[in-house]
C-alpha cells in the first residue's frame, strides 16, 4: 500500500520525547534529546541544548538585555526596548554577503512569553541553566520533570544601594543563600555603621563582596548601587558566558577578584578583534561596536558598569557618539 | 580536596592582565589597573579609570585624612584594599548647588548636624548620599577606593598615563 502523504518522521520522533514545539511568527523551535532546532523561512539552524537553554535563560531574565544577545554565531535577539528583533545570520558576515539572513521583529512581551514557555517546557528536573556546569545536572534526554524554581529567578536591581531600608535585602544563610563553594574564603564581616538618629537611610554601608559570594547564579549581573543612570552590576562568573553579548553602548568591566579572559569580535561581522585578560583590579571598556564572550576558569567577581540612559543606542548607531569611551 | 582560593589584588601585590590585539586599537579598551593607578597617585587624587559620558569611576589612594567633600547627588565608594572610615555631616549651608555634578572640595569640616560614620574594609561599599558632606580617614596602611560618581571639578583624567597603548 502506498500513500501520497509525506510523513515527517523526524518531527514525530521528536514529539515522542515529550517536548512541545514552540512558534512565533515564522520561527519554529523544536528540541530533541541533545539539540534545539530553529526552523525559519530558508532553513533550519541547530544549537546544542545545554548552550541554548543557558542562553535562553539569560535572554528571558534580562528582558533581552542591552543590545544583542547572540546565542551563537548565527542566532540571536536585538533589543529595541519595546520591540525585539529575532534573527538568523543578521550579524554573520557570510550569511549577510550571501543574503541568507532572516529577521523578524516582535513585541518584547510576546517574544518573552514564548521564550518563557519554551524555557519552562524544555528545562528538565535537575538542570539549572543559571548554574555553573560543575554545580548542576545535565539537560539531555527525554522530558522529565521541570525546574520552575531555577528558571523564574529574576535579575536583582537595587534602586539606590543594596541593603538600604526599603531597597534590596542583604543575603544570608537564614534566607537560604549560602556562600558559594568557590567563595568560602571571601570575608563575610559587616562594616561598622554608626548612623545618628534620623540618618539611617543615608549613612549606610554593606559588604558587597560577601553579598556577591552568596549569589547562586553565574553570568547574571544584578545592580548593587546607582548614581542616576550609572549602575554597578555585580556578577559571579564561572565557566563560559553562554551568550556573546553585542553592545549597543559602551559598558565597562571592573574585575574584582580572580581572572576572566574575553574574546572580542566585531559586533556586526563577528570578525575577531582582540583578547582581553582581566585580573583583580583591572578595568576595561567594551566599545559600543563589539561583541564579547568571557571565560572564567575559577568563579570570580566581576562588576559590570552600565549606563542605563535610554537615548544611547540611537546616539551610538547614528554615529553621533564614537564607539570607544575616551580619547588619549 | 583543597579549598578554593579567591584572588584579590592589593596595593602591595597586584597582577595586571592586558589587551592582545588581533585587529583593533588597544586604546579602544582604555585598559588600566586600579591598584597600579593608586600606587602612583597622591593621597585622595580622584583619578578616572572609567568614563561613560558624564559618569565616571575614580580610583583613589586612601591615606591619612582626606579633605572634606560635598556632593549634590548620590555617590558610592567600594573599598578595594585596606580599611577606612567615612564621616558624614549634613551641612547647614550647602556649597554644592542643586544639579552640581561631581564632588566639590570644602575648606574644612562644615558646620552642620553630624550624621554618623562608617568603618569599611575591602569589599565593603558605602553610600555617599546626596546633600551631605563627608571625609575619608585611613589610619593604617594606604588603602584603595573606587568611587562611582559623575565627572566633576576634582576628577583627574590622565588616560595616556594609565592606559595600555
Ligand atoms: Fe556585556
Amino acid at each position: 500500500m502506498s500513500t501520497a502523504t509525506q510523513v515527517d518522521t523526524t518531527t514525530q520522533a521528536r514529539a515522542a520525547l515529550g517536548y512541545q514545539i514552540h512558534s512565533i511568527g515564522q520561527f519554529n523551535f523544536q528540541r530533541d534529546e541533545y539539540f534545539a532546532h530553529i526552523k525559519y523561512p530558508g532553513g533550519s539552524h541547530i544549537i546544542p541544548i545545554d548552550n541554548f537553554l543557558r542562553s535562553l535563560m539569560r535572554d528571558v531574565a534580562w528582558g533581552f538585555f542591552y543590545g544583542t544577545v547572540n546565542f551563537d554565531t548565527v542566532f540571536g535577539t536585538i533589543n529595541h526596548y519595546g520591540t525585539v528583533d529575532m534573527f538568523i545570520g543578521l550579524l554573520n558576515e557570510a550569511y549577510r554577503t550571501s543574503n541568507q539572513h532572516y529577521v523578524e521583529t516582535f513585541d518584547s512581551k510576546d517574544l518573552k512569553r514564548v521564550f518563557e514557555g519554551m524555557l519552562d517546557d524544555w528545562t528538565n528536573e535537575g538542570f539549572d541553566p543559571f548554574a555553573a556546569p560543575d554545580e548542576t545536572g545535565v539537560p539531555f534526554g527525554r522530558k522529565h520533570g521541570n525546574n520552575k524554581r531555577a528558571i523564574t529567578r529574576e535579575r536583582m536591581v537595587a534602586k539606590r544601594m543594596t541593603g538600604l531600608p526599603g531597597d534590596l535585602p542583604l543575603r544570608s544563610d537564614a534566607a537560604g543563600q549560602p556562600i558559594n563553594r568557590q567563595f568560602t574564603d571571601v570575608p563575610q564581616d559587616a562594616p561598622e555603621v554608626h548612623a545618628e538618629p534620623g540618618f539611617e537611610k543615608e549613612v549606610h554601608a554593606f559588604n558587597a563582596f560577601a553579598y556577591v559570594s552568596r549569589s547562586d547564579v553565574t553570568w547574571n549581573p544584578s545592580v548593587l548601587s546607582c548614581v542616576d543612570d550609572s549602575q554597578f552590576c555585580a556578577t559571579t562568573e564561572e565557566h563560559i558566558l553562554p551568550i556573546t553579548h553585542g553592545n549597543d553602548r559602551v559598558e565597562w568591566f571592573i574585575q574584582a577578584t580572580d581572572e576572566i579572559i574575553w574574546d572580542i569580535e566585531d559586533g556586526k561581522t563577528g570578525r575577531p578583534r582582540a583578547k582581553v585578560v582581566m585580573k583583580a583590579g583591572d578595568v576595561a571598556a567594551m566599545p559600543a561596536d563589539i561583541r564579547h564572550r568571557g571565560y572564567s576558569p575559577k568563579r570570580s567577581i566581576l562588576i559590570v558598569w552600565e549606563n542605563n540612559d535610554g537615548s544611547l543606542p540611537k546616539r551610538y548607531s547614528s554615529g553621533e557618539l564614537k564607539p570607544y569611551p575616551v580619547e588619549f | 580536596m583543597s579549598s578554593p582560593q579567591t584572588y584579590f589584588g592589593s596595593l602591595k601585590h597586584y597582577e595586571k592582565g592586558g589587551v592582545t590585539i588581533i585587529n583593533d586599537d588597544p586604546k579602544n579598551y582604555a585598559f588600566s589597573n586600579i591598584f597600579e593607578v593608586a600606587a602612583k597617585s597622591k593621597p585622595y587624587e580622584k583619578v578616572a579609570v572609567g568614563k561613560n559620558l558624564k559618569y565616571v569611576i575614580e580610583a583613589v589612594r586612601a591615606e591619612g585624612d582626606s579633605p572634606w567633600y560635598e556632593t549634590a547627588h548620590d555617590e558610592a565608594v567600594l573599598v578595594m584594599d585596606g580599611e577606612l572610615e567615612v564621616h558624614y555631616v549634613k551641612p547647614d549651608a550647602p556649597q554644592a548647588a542643586a544639579g552640581k555634578q561631581g564632588a566639590i572640595k570644602l575648606a574644612g569640616e562644615p558646620k552642620g548636624k553630624k550624621m554618623g560614620w562608617v568603618k569599611i574594609r575591602r569589599g565593603h561599599e558605602a553610600l555617599l548620599p546626596a546633600g551631605s558632606a563627608y571625609q575619608f580617614r585611613a589610619k593604617g596602611d594606604p588603602g584603595v577606593m573606587l568611587i562611582q560618581t559623575i565627572l566633576g571639578d576634582l576628577t583627574i583624567e590622565r588616560w595616556a598615563d594609565i592606559c595600555q597603548k
